[in-house]
């Protein structure tokens, strides 16, 4: 009996604790959402400590003495600039999606149907490049993006994404589950190298696929270095570089855009949860 | 006998190999082109400009190399960047270890797992805005310690700049754990349930204790799972740059000047000569790094 509940009363406290450092984790979202529904005057009050100066210290509310939507109302009623860089975060996200589609998931297919002289060597070539931070490899983008005559236009960000190897390695971890006698059974049935991949690999290694889309939604949502380095007309910029330029005088405003720009990927943070997982656990699979 | 059956057996992959050569070319052959097209030819020009001059393309030898090995900004981002590493690695790998160790035998690890997971969806530039809430001298941390010193009398009021000091070099590092954290400790779980319950179950029956269990069952069949996440958290931690440009701009407190900044300021001022040969210098480090843990990897298993 007694020790029944000292048993529950600790894994309580296992959970307990670890739950107070995910909680610390999550805090951040809960200061945009009440900020975005602040009143400015009261919001003023209640930031004037940082970034006027004075001894005094930051205040905040989790209930707004009066709560409004006003900024909400502002952001999609009265600032077409944000639909337009909402919407470019938009577009690049689908066409490097799409593309690294197109790409990506026939490339891991060589590399997981096929053993040939040379592929493994090819593909610790590719895992090397996945790894490789975008600084060392901006010059080298610039270069060509300027003899193509493409700097300053969005295929700069989408071409060069769109043949990342990252997401290759994701769906060829979803690959290594189809059983290479099924394929050697389809091939005596006569079925063609390329209906095989349609008819078998697609449909047994979707998980691969679609954690590199949830992988690299998230990743390309929170686009930065790409775009900073190599959009200069901010027309053309994805939200992610648009919010730091809110000044503190709009601290509602800048929280409720946050609050919006977020959204999407809560979104698809929440449906593709599972994946996102599995992806990670494909990212750290070895060959 | 088995000589011959050798033989015959590296004949016949021979032969896999030249019926399969044709799909493996197709299907990888977009990509391909794609990666030679807009990675690996431009780094050979990269590496050629490495020994030009910027402007008139010059052959200079390894003068830009002998530049950049001078050059103090370089010296001080190398330094600070190799420091970042250091110390966000390992307390990476220890924190994610100490979540999932209690996690991996609890019923309601999927929640807690989402609620450390969910940073990692949280675009940076949606939390800048509460970085600099929590940080500045008159932010919430400081508000906090203030007030946990009123109430214990250990200290006075705490008014600690910590993006203009050297403390905005641990706001990177907690800033880089808070987002990578779950990130880690997807990976330890599943190290951990990989592990055969029977192995587990065995030393149990033999009387090992929790403790026992993880010092001897546990922690050395997570290896393989090590290297992996030393691997991911590095690569990660080029990351952090968007974090400490959103937060501090392009020319932030010394100790938080890493290699990204240099690299974006050289581009913004066309010092392509330097660029070159850092990114050079950067490379080859990284490509020999990344084949030592391969390497470490292999044996480990």
């Amino acid at each position: 009996m007694f020790r029944t509940v000292y048993q529950s009363v600790k894994k309580n406290m296992t959970v307990l604790l670890l739950l107070l450092p995910a909680v610390l984790v999550c805090l951040p979202v809960v200061l945009i959402i009440t900020g975005s529904v602040m009143d400015s005057i009261e919001l003023k009050q209640y930031l004037y400590p940082v970034f006027g100066g004075g001894e005094e210290f930051i205040r905040w509310k989790l209930m707004p003495d009066y709560p409004t939507f006003e900024h909400y109302g502002r952001l999609l009623f009265l600032t077409p600039a944000f639909f337009v860089l909402f919407w470019n975060s938009v577009r690049m996200v689908v066409c490097i999606l799409i593309g690294q589609m197109i790409v990506g998931v026939p490339a891991a297919w060589a590399f997981a149907a096929y053993r040939v002289r040379g592929s493994r060597t090819l593909f610790v070539l590719y895992v090397v490049l996945m790894l490789l931070p975008f600084q060392v490899t901006m010059l080298s983008s610039y270069l060509v993006l300027d003899r193509l005559s493409l700097m300053n236009t969005q295929l700069a960000i989408i071409l060069p994404a769109v043949f990342s190897t990252f997401p290759i390695f994701l769906s060829y971890g979803g690959f290594r589950a189809v059983p290479i006698q099924l394929l050697e059974a389809a091939r005596i049935d006569g079925a063609s190298e390329l209906r095989i991949f349609v008819t078998i690999g697609l449909p047994l290694g979707k998980s691969g696929l679609l954690s590199a889309i949830v992988l690299g939604f998230l990743e390309y949502w929170n686009l930065m270095e790409q775009p900073l380095a190599f959009l200069e007309d901010k027309a053309l910029w994805p939200l992610s570089l648009y919010l730091p330029e809110i000044s503190w005088m709009q601290a509602g405003f800048a929280m409720c855009a946050s609050f919006i720009t977020l959204i999407p990927a809560a979104f698809v943070f929440v449906l593709g949860q599972d994946y996102l997982e599995q992806g990670i656990i494909y990212s750290g699979l070895k060959e | 006998m088995t000589g011959q059956k050798r033989n015959r057996h590296k004949k016949g992959s021979i032969m896999m190999a030249v019926r399969h050569n044709g799909p493996f070319v197709m299907f990888l052959l977009p990509s391909l082109a794609g990666v030679m097209l807009f990675v690996l030819l431009p780094f050979l020009d990269v590496m050629k400009r490495s020994l030009q001059t910027a402007v008139t393309g010059e052959f200079m030898g390894v003068k830009n190399y002998d530049v950049i090995f001078h050059n103090q900004a370089f010296v001080l981002a190398v330094h600070n960047t190799i420091r970042f590493t250091l110390v966000c690695i390992p307390l990476l790998v220890l924190v994610g270890l100490m979540v999932a160790l209690p996690l991996s035998n609890l019923k309601e690890a999927g929640l807690i797992k989402s609620v450390y997971l969910f940073p990692l969806a949280m675009p940076t530039a949606t939390i800048v805005l509460v970085w600099k809430m929590v940080f500045y001298r008159q932010g919430f941390l400081n508000l906090f310690l203030t007030k946990l010193g009123e109430v214990t009398g250990w200290w006075e009021a705490v008014r600690i700049d910590y993006l203009g000091t050297g403390a905005s070099f641990w706001v990177l590092v907690a800033s880089y754990l808070w987002k990578n954290t779950g990130y880690t400790v997807v990976l330890w779980l599943a190290g951990i349930l990989a592990i055969p319950n029977e192995l587990l179950e065995a030393a149990r029956v033999d009387g090992a204790g929790r403790w026992k269990c993880i010092r001897y069952i546990i922690l050395p069949n997570l290896k393989g799972s090590f290297y992996t996440i030393v691997i991911l958290s590095f690569l990660n931690s080029f990351k952090i740059y968007r974090e400490a440009y959103l937060v501090a701009g392009s020319y932030p407190q010394e100790d938080i000047y890493l290699l990204q900044h240099l690299f974006n300021n050289w581009f913004v001022n066309m010092e392509f000569d330097k660029m070159a040969a850092a990114a050079v210098c950067v490379g080859i480090v990284l490509f020999g790094a990344i084949m030592l843990l391969q390497r470490l990897w292999d044996k480990a298993e």
